[in-house]
């Protein structure tokens, strides 16, 4: 029986030859076709495996070590239940993404240079998560980094995508030299890179704060932490639509599970203060995120923006993870995890259905903003119900999956008050607050999005005349809708799923719920609180069909069709419906005044002259005046100066050697 | 069990019989106070039997989602309301769904029924559903606030629970509780479009929030949304009624006698309720809109001491 | 001293921290000045029940003079003032009234964070109760400091005075919270009229009330 390790690392290997191949056979008919299924095939390959893996009772660790990479310790690849679920998570996204390429590869204008680097960056997430010693792990995340770069730059004519490109190289690059900081920290002066070295060894306190702090910057600069999330909005809608549902939805996981492993299984040692630090970048994240999505009027750059959000929420139940682990609460620490990782699963499902959706909006009308579309509902019939399941499970409304996650933090964040600390008593409930309100601005920003760009009028020639996507596309939406619903109605048995993790991570788990009649959740006590999914969906159902079926019997299902009434006033036009920016005024005008400085000037011509009037508003993005425009700045100003090294005489360069060799005789000499 | 069942039902359709009685109620109040006669306190009824027998006239590009909408709007609120204890408390199915859950049915409300202001394409549906979002945004964390704050005094987050514990003896005159409840009226207002935040009567564009939405909307299909705008009313009624003021309420299983007392000092309280709510409303002028959004903040911030309060007090 | 006793002092002490955010709130004069009547009425009800609980009968005289003085007369005189004098009704903020509040909350955290971590071994309501008094102070001061209205900022004196007379009485054993009380409404009496008449003098440059007659008419 070949271990489980062995034979992921086989269809990961299968993916490579799939990305060479891609090179070789490239600029031919049918290697989009070819690339994708076998991609799709290899994802759907590694799913089973990774289910077979989660099957077996107790959970088991399956090893490999390969004689690659290092001389002294080999490559260790590793499968436990965290990389099980997050393996889960990747291959999943990944086989949908190649699903929906299948259909969306068709469009695109300059496959050979797509087609090369999809496979190779399902490998690279897939390497991150079964690394099991440094170097691989690194060497894998770098290979991520770089292979979605090479996507980010597809479409390089476009004039905004080099820009967002440059971008993010520069933000995975310093994170990539965060991690490397954090890992030389944990490795030691021996050396000992292997996890399980790591695992074993002590680290002081300050050292395993320097860490954890590292780990924030670097893998938070990956997953979208504020204010480190620049480059996500800029990176994330430059891709074609099926990467940049797996930049957001996958890619952003894997930065996640490279915390969680780092911090809560490597280092192990969760101090208070740092769950304070952490809970404040989640709950900053979650808000801003949420308001910078609602100031946008490009669909996929709304979509990148939420994904900050959403990581926020997850921070934040990591955050809450650490608090209740710092003061031995061990059942609380579980009902935080499970919550953080079921959101997790939930948000790589629904952005990547918002993603596809968006990806079919353009393919269809060949525009992104917001503002030259409308009335897709009646065009774009199948993708317009697809997007709408997506919009109803991100603005966590029951009975779909969002709702259960978000009601699962909250719970956590409910047993938090047994918390002894002053910080944590005055932190907590600020970042409850903060989570509320960013699920309500959530709300409205997919209102916006589904509001503006599907019902309405059509805005543009090519609004009003775009076409349904082709099926294969559509089966990929609708695959994710269906599975929303499902982990929305079957809540119980993803928590079961995950309590593996909780178990290996935290020694603890939420009470086991497959038992729990009517397929309810209930996180820690009957009585204290439950919900079931199922019997709310049922309840909804059965009501609204009794309505329908006693009017429609008893009282009149007559239905005419008349111009709209619009309070009698004449139509002036499709001119006249809300744009995005005029969905968002009111709160722009509530929130945007004090985050994003934002200003509204209208220019009034006087009476009598027919000049149009002139409405403008000002945003500005203060983290990136206030922190990276300053560093950029100085980064150019010391390079500037710098660069005069390069035109100095023979003589100069032959007195700077000079000079150095003295001062290292001279360090030599004074050393103790 | 049948028992259990056929009182779980009762409650269904007894919070669907007395909804149009509380608006006809507060209609009445309102209009005796400004001194005129005011139309029959059962006049709501006649108006939903009345439109539910129109022709539905619908704009001619209004899509699939604008006709599903008003059963969806009806159901989620209906759903809603019959979870909140009226006469009795653990109902069969009052465990399905806890207060969070409750917020979220009336959220799923308002999202479609943004959408479907949205679906027409006419001004006015895009002034509603943007000035809605913006008072769900403020209302909706100053909600799930309060209910923090009930939730860490009673250690629940079931309502049952919850109002258990506001009938036993060991809750005592806090601080958290009252700013809590006065948060939950001034979010009352503002979900239920009522004077100063909305005006439920007006048909001038510009005051409107809650009309605008549904402004396109006609026969059965304006019926099912003025019913549910009815139901949640009455849902508010009740909460405000069962967590501040739950005297009377029997647990689930008392016997015929306490059911009916249950019954009948809620009717009670939903009558008192009214004629309360309809002198607040003459008394105050509305506000402009920019300036409701200090309201629900002001709320927001209430919500958040009481919680504030909860959480350092728990070490003294 | 049952813990009903101590329940309704409590309720009565966190009353006037909300009527101080009300205070805060306020964007018309007038609603102002009704606020300032009702924390006035407050105090006085929290002060007679703190008598009445302590079996302290000076402190009935307490009462008296916030429910006449400053519940009372002052709201009403200020009244008149200012519809004379046709001051500009809306009140100009320095911030938001938002993130007033918020700074309002972050107000009230600091005051328990320091007096519950300074009486270390008191009754714990008494300590809460210590908690809302220096809150009710600290919002006074930042209604003083965040309105660009003289009689916004007098009010802000009166209810951070308030804030003084709730502490004063809850500690048992201040047999001058009188004579210190009546002290401090006369000062509060003489500021006021005092800005007035500053204000009259800078805008006219005279404070003769004649003279003002030939400026009747002009609005600020």
């Amino acid at each position: 029986m070949i271990g489980t390790a062995t034979a992921l690392l086989a269809g990961v290997a299968g993916l490579f030859v799939t990305a060479v191949a891609a090179v070789l056979l490239a600029r031919r008919a049918a290697t989009t076709r070819l690339i994708y299924s076998a991609a799709l095939g290899l994802s759907l390959f590694l799913l089973a495996i990774v289910g077979r893996h989660l099957l077996i009772q107790p959970p088991a660790v399956s090893v490999l070590t390969l004689p690659v990479g290092l001389p002294w310790i080999g490559a260790h690849f590793r499968i436990d239940s965290l990389a099980a679920f997050f393996l889960v998570v990747v291959n999943l996204g990944g086989a949908a993404a190649s699903l929906y390429g299948l259909g969306y590869g068709r469009h695109e204008p300059a496959p050979h240079r797509v087609l090369p680097f999809y496979p190779a960056f399902l490998a690279g997430m897939n390497l991150v998560v079964l690394a099991d010693d440094a170097f691989t792990f690194l060497l894998s995340w770098e290979f991520m980094s770089l292979t979605s770069w090479a996507l980010v730059v597809v479409h390089h004519r476009v004039a905004d995508n080099t820009r967002a490109a440059y971008v993010y190289l520069v933000m995975a690059s310093f994170g990539t030299l965060t991690l490397l900081l954090a890992f030389g920290l944990l490795a030691g002066p021996e050396g000992g890179y292997a996890f399980d070295a790591i695992r074993a060894a002590a680290h002081p306190p300050p050292l395993a704060a320097l860490v954890l702090g590292l780990m924030l910057v670097g893998a938070g600069s990956k997953a979208g932490l504020v204010p480190l999330h620049v480059w996500l909005p800029l990176a994330h809608p430059a891709a074609p639509s099926h990467v940049s549902a797996l930049m957001s939805g996958v890619m952003t996981k894997v930065a996640i599970y490279g915390f969680i492993r780092i911090v809560f299984d490597l280092l192990n040692a969760p101090s208070w203060w740092s769950s304070m630090v952490v809970l404040a970048l989640g709950g900053a994240t979650a808000l801003l995120g949420v308001l910078y999505a609602l100031m946008q009027h490009d669909l996929k750059r709304l979509l990148a923006y939420h994904t900050v959000e959403n990581i926020g929420i997850i921070f934040i139940g990591l955050g809450l993870t650490l608090a209740f682990q710092a003061n031995d609460m061990g059942w609380a620490a579980a009902l935080a995890m499970t919550a953080a990782l079921f959101h997790v699963l939930n948000h790589s499902l629904f952005k990547s259905l918002l993603f596809f959706g968006a990806g079919a909006v353009l393919t269809a009308t060949g525009e992104r903003n917001m503002e030259h579309l409308g009335g897709l509902i009646h065009r774009l019939r199948y993708t317009a119900v697809a997007f709408l399941i997506g919009c109803a499970a991100i603005s966590a409304l029951p009975p779909l999956n969002g709702f259960v996650s978000e009601w699962l933090t909250f719970q956590a964040i409910l047993q938090s008050p047994q918390l002894p600390q002053w910080g944590l008593k005055f932190l907590v409930p600020a970042v409850g607050a903060l989570l509320a309100l960013s699920a309500a601005l959530a709300a409205a920003c997919f209102v916006k999005a589904f509001g503006v760009t599907f019902l309405g009028r059509p805005r543009s020639p090519a609004a009003a005349e775009a076409k349904e996507v082709d099926r294969l596309s559509l089966a990929a939406m609708f695959v994710l809708a269906a599975l929303c619903m499902l982990a929305g109605v079957l809540p119980g048995l993803v928590i079961d799923a995950l309590a593996p993790v909780t178990d290996a991570l935290l020694a603890a788990r939420m009470p086991a719920q497959a038992s729990q009649s009517w397929l309810t959740i209930v996180p820690i006590a009957s009585g204290q609180s439950s919900y079931s999914g199922a019997l709310v969906l049922v309840f909804i159902v059965v009501s609204a069909s009794l309505m329908a079926v006693a009017i429609h019997r008893f009282a009149s299902r007559r239905l005419r069709r008349a111009p709209a009434w619009g309070c009698g006033f004449p139509d002036v036009g499709p001119q006249a419906q809300y744009t995005a920016s005029s969905f968002a005024q009111p709160i722009r005008r509530v929130f945007g005044t004090l985050v994003f400085q934002a200003r509204e000037t209208v220019e009034m011509p006087p009476p009598g002259d027919n000049s149009p009037a002139r409405f403008e508003v000002s945003v500005r993005d203060l983290i990136w005046d206030g922190l990276y425009a300053p560093v950029a700045n100085s980064v150019d100003f010391a390079a500037r100066h710098l660069n005069r090294l390069q035109f100095l005489t023979i003589r100069r360069y032959l007195s700077m050697v000079f000079a150095a060799l003295v001062t290292l005789l001279l360090v030599l000499a004074i050393w103790p | 069990m049948i028992i259990d069942l056929l009182v779980q039902g009762g409650q269904m359709a007894l919070v669907l019989a007395l909804a149009p009685l509380l608006t006809g109620v507060v209609r009445k109040v309102k209009a005796r106070l400004l001194r005129r006669r005011g139309a029959p306190v059962l006049q709501p009824y006649r108006d939903l039997f009345r439109l539910l027998r129109k022709e539905a006239v619908i704009a001619e590009n209004a899509s699939w989602l604008f006709r599903v909408t008003p059963y969806l709007v009806f159901a989620t609120t209906w759903v809603a309301a019959a979870l909140v204890p009226t006469f009795a408390t653990g109902l069969m199915f009052s465990w399905t769904a806890d207060l969070i859950a409750l917020i979220a049915l009336l959220a799923s409300a308002r999202f479609f029924l943004a959408l479907a202001g949205m679906d027409i394409g006419t001004a006015f549906g895009g002034i509603g559903s943007s000035r809605e979002m913006m008072i769900a945004s403020l209302a909706e964390p100053a909600m799930l606030l309060i209910v923090f704050t009930l939730a860490l005094v009673a250690g629940s987050t079931q309502l049952s629970t919850i109002a258990g514990y506001m009938m036993s003896p060991a809750v005592g005159l806090r601080v958290s509780l009252g700013l809590a409840l006065i948060a939950l009226i001034m979010v009352a207002i503002a979900e239920n479009a009522r004077i100063p935040v909305d005006n439920p009567s007006t048909h001038l564009e510009l005051t409107m929030v809650h009309e605008a939405m549904v402004l396109e909307y006609s026969g059965r299909h304006l019926a099912m949304i003025e019913f549910a705008a009815s139901l949640k009313l009455l849902l508010y009624v009740s909460l405000i009624a069962c967590l501040f003021a739950p005297w009377g309420l029997t647990v689930s299983g008392g016997g015929l006698a306490a059911y009916a007392l249950g019954a009948v000092t809620y009717l009670a309280k939903l009558l008192v309720a009214g004629g309360m709510l309809a002198l607040f409303e003459t008394s105050i002028a509305k506000m402009r809109v920019f300036r409701v959004s200090d309201f629900l903040g002001a709320a927001l911030m209430l919500g958040l001491l009481a919680t504030l309060l909860l959480f350092v007090s728990r070490s003294l | 001293m049952t813990s009903f006793t101590f329940d309704v002092a409590h309720f009565l002490a966190g009353g006037l921290v909300l009527v101080s955010f009300m205070l805060l709130y306020q964007d018309r004069l007038y609603a102002v000045l009704n606020i300032f009547a009702l924390h006035a009425f407050v105090l006085a009800l929290s002060v007679a029940w703190q008598a009445y609980v302590q079996g302290a009968p000076h402190l009935y005289v307490t009462a008296g003079i916030a429910l006449v003085f400053k519940a009372t007369i002052i709201p009403l005189a200020l009244h008149r003032i200012i519809r004379r004098l046709g001051i500009h009704r809306q009140i100009e903020t320095v911030v938001g009234v938002g993130l007033t509040m918020l700074v309002g909350i972050a107000l009230v955290a600091l005051s328990m964070v320091v007096m519950l971590r300074v009486t270390q071994a008191a009754n714990p309501l008494a300590r809460e109760d210590m908690a809302f008094a220096l809150s009710v102070v600290l919002l006074g001061l930042l209604m003083m400091t965040t309105r660009r209205n003289a009689v916004s900022q007098v009010i802000g004196f009166t209810s951070l005075e308030d804030g003084l007379v709730l502490a004063a009485t809850g500690a048992k054993g201040m047999p001058l919270v009188v004579e210190i009380s009546v002290a401090f409404s006369i000062l509060i009496a003489f500021i006021v009229i005092g800005i007035f008449l500053f204000r009259i003098r800078e805008r006219f440059d005279t404070v003769d009330v004649q003279a003002l007659d030939h400026f009747r008419g002009e609005r600020q």
